[in-house]
């Protein structure tokens, strides 16, 4: 079944501060939507509302899955629901390595007594790492300790080969990447796209839209999507910037939440 | 204001024992000498802990144990620490007294000596004197001074010049009578170029208080190479204090690996002493306090010969309302030059009224040498279980995730394999109450 995901009047605040002024947006599984717009204007604090991070307050709206509200859900069960966000700063996590943490990951979508073997497991993930040309020993590394941007940036694409979402979040992913980790990473997403799964992919840059094509376009400011289109919307905001949006919606400052 | 030490016994009692358990001469001097000096000296001052407040007058006196001559006689306290080592080296100490040696014969051909101390002083007494309480000295507070005065049992290790034995020698040290004394010795030398693990456990089996006065020396010659494994998993009634002291000569190398896993007060003090040119220590100390433990740990590096590198680690989960302070202490002395001391201090808190204190010092005065310390002391950090939940692992398992992580980097490291998971089940323990 083709997931549905629905988020309807989303507001979030970060320290009392409201950040996230009212967001709609529909996805259908086998969509890429993408988030563009300048700094600060809210588009991690989405990625962030949506996945649960314990700093951002949902204070109204919904984000549904498959008719099922995330917001409801602890950060835990909206992973398992379906949702994964590829983070733009993932966290290092001393003495955990990377297998030990994703086979636990794993697990926690199965069973008590339907485990994924050791043999399996450590298959699966080879053969995800060659894709994404890590180095095997990343599997032994702890997590993320002493990664490169790039090399976080793989862990969390190899993470979403991994554990099979239905929506997809990949926050600032393209961040801290030369252009052959781009195409690499590039690459991990649309061997994952299909008709099942939905990506919406939050970037400051058109760079990243270059090689995954995106079906939408939105454009975040003041906490707002203040417009969408299709591809061709990216391409004349690689062209023009974002003043012509400003301009045309009477807006003078597209941030939110900062303070002057 | 000073506070008198209570004696737990009079010299004329002491004595008595001296005799009547045949013990030579300079050793009965040694330890009227010693009670003389408990007297008049004071406790240790500790970092940030107040000893006079602690359970330290509960001695008991010495009582006899029944020795046994197989395994299977042994308590099912400690069944689980002696499994499968009928063919291995091991002593058992029971409250006062060794209750069981037995030496590898193929050790004993090659002239290791692996006994009880209290025989050992009777058999190799110069041996034993030329090293006895030269580490841990008698005079330097009261609780040294008592255990000079009062140590029985104990263990006393000799491997000969340039003999490497290749399996481990254990030690189990049982208090399960709250009346009897337990105040073990241990004493290691390694002459040149041999080299040897030792390992050993403190277990109780009682529930009236008690109080373990504990000192270890550890002579490594030339070129030698001491492994030395602790682990200590005594009660909540039981009070330790431990005291261990390496002394390393050229190119000699010490390692120490202290499991902490008491359920009682505990203060502990491991120190290298680096006299030698070129010799190293190393030191890991992974740490679990729960309930209302008070708990003080040090280690300490002294660096005197010249490229001499130290490094000290220690890490410590602290849950409940459990208090810890963890002092790393390196000294470098002018003429150490290209002397290395490192330290760690790592404290994870659990728990709101947990607490934690990490005091990393330097004591450097020669200028050729480098040092370098790093201390923390923090809770579970919420982004980390954010972001392992953000892949679907509940919150206790994301938990538990960081809290093994933080304790992983220094048990992985630990080269025996029946240590490291004796240790990592203990942590489950301490930690899954």
């Amino acid at each position: 079944m083709a997931a549905e995901f629905i988020i309807e009047g989303l507001k979030a605040s970060i320290e009392g501060k409201e950040i996230l002024k009212g967001i709609n947006l529909q996805m259908k599984g086998g969509e890429v939507h993408a988030i563009m717009g300048p700094n600060g204007t809210g588009k991690s604090t989405l990625a962030s509302a949506l996945m649960g991070h314990p700093k951002y307050e949902v204070t109204e709206g919904t984000a549904t899955l498959e008719g099922e509200n995330l917001l409801e859900m602890a950060v835990d069960e909206r992973a398992r629901a379906g949702l994964f966000l590829a983070m733009q700063y993932p966290s290092e996590i001393s003495g955990v390595t990377n297998s030990d943490f994703l086979r636990s990951a794993i697990n926690s979508r199965r069973e008590e007594g339907s485990e994924i073997s050791l043999i399996r497991f450590i298959r699966q993930m080879e053969a995800k790492m060659k894709e994404l040309d890590m180095n095997p020993e990343f599997l032994h590394r702890y997590l993320n300790e002493g990664f490169s941007g790039g090399e976080k940036k793989r862990n969390e694409i190899l993470q979403m080969m991994m554990l099979d979402p239905k929506i997809v979040i990949l926050d600032e992913i393209d961040s801290g990447l030369d252009i052959d980790a781009l195409k690499i990473v590039a690459e991990g997403v649309n061997s994952m796209r299909s008709e099942g799964r939905g990506f919406l992919v939050i970037t400051h840059y058109q760079r990243l839209l270059n090689y995954v094509t995106p079906d939408f376009v939105h454009v975040m400011m003041q906490g707002r999507i203040v417009k969408s289109g299709g591809p061709e919307l990216a391409q004349r905001l690689e062209a023009d910037g974002y003043e012509w949006i400003k301009e045309e919606l009477g807006i003078e400052d597209e941030t939110v939440g900062q303070e002057a | 204001m000073t506070t008198q030490t209570i004696l737990p016994v009079d010299a004329e009692h002491l004595s008595e024992l001296s005799q009547r358990s045949g013990e030579p001469g300079w050793l009965k001097e040694s330890r009227l000498k010693a009670l003389e000096l408990a007297a008049s000296l004071t406790l240790p001052r500790l970092e940030k802990t107040k000893l006079d407040r602690w359970n330290l007058n509960t001695y008991g006196t010495y009582k006899a144990s029944q020795a046994f001559t197989a395994l299977n006689e042994a308590p099912a306290s400690i069944a689980a620490l002696i499994k499968d080592q009928e063919a291995g080296s091991l002593i058992i100490q029971r409250n006062s007294e060794v209750v069981y040696t037995r030496l590898a014969p193929e050790l004993a051909e090659q002239g290791v000596i692996f006994t009880d101390l209290q025989t050992a002083v009777k058999k190799h007494g110069d041996l034993v004197r030329r090293y006895l309480h030269k580490a841990v000295q008698p005079d330097e507070h009261s609780i040294a001074a008592l255990h000079a005065a009062l140590w029985s049992g104990g263990v006393f290790l000799y491997v000969p010049k340039n003999v490497i034995v290749s399996t481990p020698i254990q030690a189990v040290l049982l208090t399960d009578d709250a009346e009897a004394v337990f105040v073990p010795h241990i004493l290691i030398v390694a002459e040149a170029n041999s080299s040897v693990t030792y390992v050993d456990n403190y277990v109780s089996d009682k529930t009236e208080a008690g109080l373990h006065n504990g000192a270890v020396e550890v002579f490594v010659g030339a070129g030698a190479k001491v492994q030395f494994a602790s682990v200590h998993q005594l009660g909540e009634d039981t009070t330790d204090v431990t005291y261990r002291r390496a002394v390393v000569e050229n190119d000699g190398m010490i390692d120490w690996i202290v499991g902490e896993m008491n359920y009682g007060n505990t203060a502990s003090d491991t120190k290298s002493v680096l006299k030698g040119n070129g010799s190293s220590s190393n030191a890991k100390v992974i740490a679990v306090g729960s309930g209302a433990q008070k708990l003080n740990y040090t280690t300490q590096a002294q660096h005197f010969g010249r490229n001499t590198p130290s490094n000290m680690i220690t890490r410590a989960v602290m849950r409940d309302s459990a208090t810890s302070i963890i002092n790393g202490i390196t000294k470098i002395e002018k003429g150490a030059t290209r002397a290395d001391g490192q330290q760690t201090e790592k404290v994870l808190m659990l728990s709101p009224k947990a607490r934690g204190d990490a005091n990393p010092i330097l004591l450097i005065d020669e200028d050729d040498v480098t040092a370098g310390h790093a201390a923390s002391v923090g809770q579970v950090n919420p982004e980390q279980v954010y972001y392992l939940m953000s892949r679907g692992i509940s919150k206790h398992d994301a938990e538990t995730l960081v809290i093994y992580g933080f304790l992983a980097p220094v048990v992985s490291q630990i080269p025996l394999e029946g240590l490291r998971k004796q240790l990592q089940s203990l942590v489950e323990r301490k930690l899954g109450q």
